[in-house]
């Protein structure tokens, strides 16, 4: 078990800066997502840390020690891969006991883990087989155990479940989940998936173009993004945007365009006022927006046409033309809309994020 | 297969098929058939009334007797063998070394080292000869078994160095970072992951350049002179083709045997042979 700590990491491959200034410190038994598109530098990052590439400034430690200069197999890591990376020669107890082998513990120890671990994993029925004979969840779980049969400090996933189709991504995960309760190793995982990103992070970190914008809990990203970057990412189907001018009308602050009008609340009013006059972006997530009914006539609310009805059972998704803009508004699986009907959406002002359209940081 | 008409099939499969396999086959045929015919019928004019080519009513293993009795066959097979299995173990093991690390390993002027590798090979043997065989008498190594076995290399390592790059490219590459981050150098990672996956790979590399220095041809007749050190492919040409006489019989059967070994070893690999040449790697 260990920390780890990440400072002023950079990489550069040539011209290109891929990984930029990034610092972030991996507590003890953590659980850290990292997610960003692709291309952001995540899985760079990730490979640093496990030394497969080199670091062109920076540090890196795991718990006390700086690793930059360290082997992958001096580091005490293990690392599950995108493509799970097993050795197509070798059995399942030989692809999960390599790792011991290399360490030269003996034959019985070696034995004893793997079967421990087999156990954990469900997969004591296969371990003769080769790899080629497993179907992809399988695999996955000998990936895993491969990386788990070592009791290593830090455990580095890399998109591991994005091989799998959609119903064994959700079951694997969770198990990840409880693996991760169980054993209690400080682990980093990179994915693309924001979904995967919520569900499975301690806490979790966003980047983009190599630069790190948000670190924070799940529910910290969703509801208090500091960068509309962040905002837009996180969460699905994600936030509605909507360029709106700052107005004061008698005193109150108006967010106005040519669809919206709306009315800020005097919490956001404090931090919003040196905008007044000024174009800002507006951010609605889409379970924010609902039906404005007759008996909250107080509500601000806004007119808007239904292009698209996605019904998906828990919930439906409309996809409306607000204005120029286009919105997605997650209702109640009850409402009745049709396609080219027009609504009134209402949206609680305590919901609404802002942000300054050049910067792009939350207002 | 083609779909369609059953005349389709017929026109742009199984026609061109047989026209591939009989052309294919026909020189073996030939060779078969020639060195089972009696010399009476080996050398009876065409316009003869009982001449039949492609078959023999007596058949004889006279010229087999003759190629294993009066010649040195039985030692030019050896020193062939001798002189392959060297050639091929020495190339590669260098062939094995510099694909890995020019397929892997980042370094300088590897992309230029590589090139320059497959240029070598392009030089044609021809012309190489010349300069070989001045730096061949300056080692003293004319007429013995190493003026080949140290010259062969001078086109296999390449060759082999070349289709084990291709397939140790397809390797993927997290394979080995896996075994690296488990615990294992870049040593072990390579010779415990690598190599074993690339067995198909390395079976092909071994079979071409065993194939490539069983037929070679003309380093064997330039650096060799003695009957007792030449090669199969020399020593049947050399002593069956007595000026402008061609010993039909013995040459043929010389050809025959002379190819077993090859075809044994070809049958014996093909599994994994075809598959190296098609490069799959499952995980």
């Amino acid at each position: 078990m260990a920390r780890v700590l990440i400072r002023n990491l950079n990489k550069k491959f040539g011209e290109v800066h891929v990984v930029k200034d990034v610092n972030l410190e991996i507590r003890d038994k953590e659980f850290l997502v990292i997610v960003g598109p692709s291309g952001c530098g995540k899985t760079t990052t990730l490979r640093m840390v496990a030394g497969l590439e080199s670091i062109t400034s920076g540090q890196i430690l795991i718990g006390d020690t700086v690793v930059n200069e360290l082997p992958p197999m001096d580091r005490d890591i293990a690392m599950v891969f995108q493509n799970y990376a097993l050795y197509p020669h070798m059995s399942v107890y030989d692809n999960i006991a390599f790792g011991l082998k290399m360490r030269r513990f003996s034959h019985d120890e070696i034995s004893q883990r793997v079967q421990e671990v087999a156990e954990i994993l469900g997969i004591g029925d296969y371990l003769k087989r080769k790899p080629r004979q497993l179907s992809g969840g399988q695999r996955q779980r000998v990936a895993l155990g491969r990386a788990i049969v070592r009791h290593p400090r830090v455990f580095l996933f890399d998109e591991p479940l994005s091989n799998l189709d959609a119903k064994l991504r959700v079951q694997m995960r969770v198990e990840l989940k409880k693996i991760h309760d169980r054993l209690g190793t400080t682990a980093i995982y990179v994915t693309h998936d924001q979904v995967e990103a919520m569900t499975l992070g301690d806490r979790v970190v966003v980047m983009r173009d190599g630069v790190v914008q948000q670190v924070g809990e799940p529910l910290e990203l969703y509801n208090e993004p500091t960068t509309r970057f962040v905002a837009s990412f996180i969460g699905s189907p994600s936030m509605n945007f909507a360029t709106v001018k700052v107005t004061e009308v008698d005193g109150g602050l108006w967010a106005i365009n040519e669809g919206i009008r709306i009315m800020v609340s005097a919490e956001m009013g404090v931090r919003l006022r040196r905008y007044v006059g000024e174009q800002v972006a507006l951010g609605i997530r889409p379970e924010d927006l609902r039906l404005a009914s007759s008996d909250d006539p107080g509500q601000p609310g806004f007119d808007a046409v239904v292009e698209v009805v996605e019904k998906l059972g828990s919930e439906i998704l409309l996809d409306v033309k607000v204005g120029s803009a286009m919105m997605v508004a997650a209702v109640e699986p009850t409402v009745r809309a049709r396609v080219r009907d027009r609504l009134r959406l209402a949206v609680n002002p305590e919901r609404l994020h802002f942000f300054d359209s050049r910067s792009e940081a939350a207002i | 297969m083609i779909e369609g008409a059953t005349w389709r099939r017929w026109v742009f499969f199984y026609v061109p098929l047989v026209v591939f396999v009989v052309s294919l086959l026909f020189p073996f045929y030939w060779m078969l058939i020639t060195s089972f015919r009696p010399d009476s019928e080996l050398y009876r004019p065409w316009s003869a009334p009982n001449y039949a080519p492609l078959w023999t009513a007596h058949p004889t293993l006279a010229h087999i007797k003759y190629l294993l009795g009066e010649t040195l066959f039985g030692t030019w097979m050896l020193n062939t063998l001798f002189i392959s299995v060297a050639a091929t173990a020495i190339s590669l093991f260098c062939g094995l070394l510099a694909a890995y690390a020019l397929s892997r390993l980042k370094f300088p002027l590897a992309g230029g080292l590589g090139a320059g590798i497959f240029i070598t090979y392009l030089v044609p043997q021809t012309l190489l000869f010349i300069p070989l065989a001045d730096i061949i008498r300056n080692y003293h190594l004319g007429d013995t078994p190493w003026a080949l076995i140290l010259t062969y290399p001078t086109f296999l390592i390449p060759f082999c160095t070349w289709l084990l790059m291709g397939y140790f490219k397809a390797i993927p590459r997290e394979l080995e970072e896996c075994a690296r981050i488990d615990g294992a150098t870049r040593w072990k990672a390579m010779v415990y992951i690598i190599f074993p996956i690339a067995v198909p790979g390395i079976l092909s590399a071994g079979i071409f350049a065993f194939t490539l220095s069983w037929n070679e041809f003309i380093y064997a007749l330039v650096f060799l002179s003695s009957p007792e050190q030449k090669t199969v492919p020399v020593g049947v040409t050399s002593e069956l083709i007595r000026g402008d006489v061609f010993f039909w019989g013995p040459l043929m059967a010389g050809a025959l045997l002379g190819s077993i070994p090859v075809a044994i070893i070809y049958s014996f690999f093909v599994e994994h042979y075809v598959a190296g040449l098609t490069g799959s790697v499952k995980g």
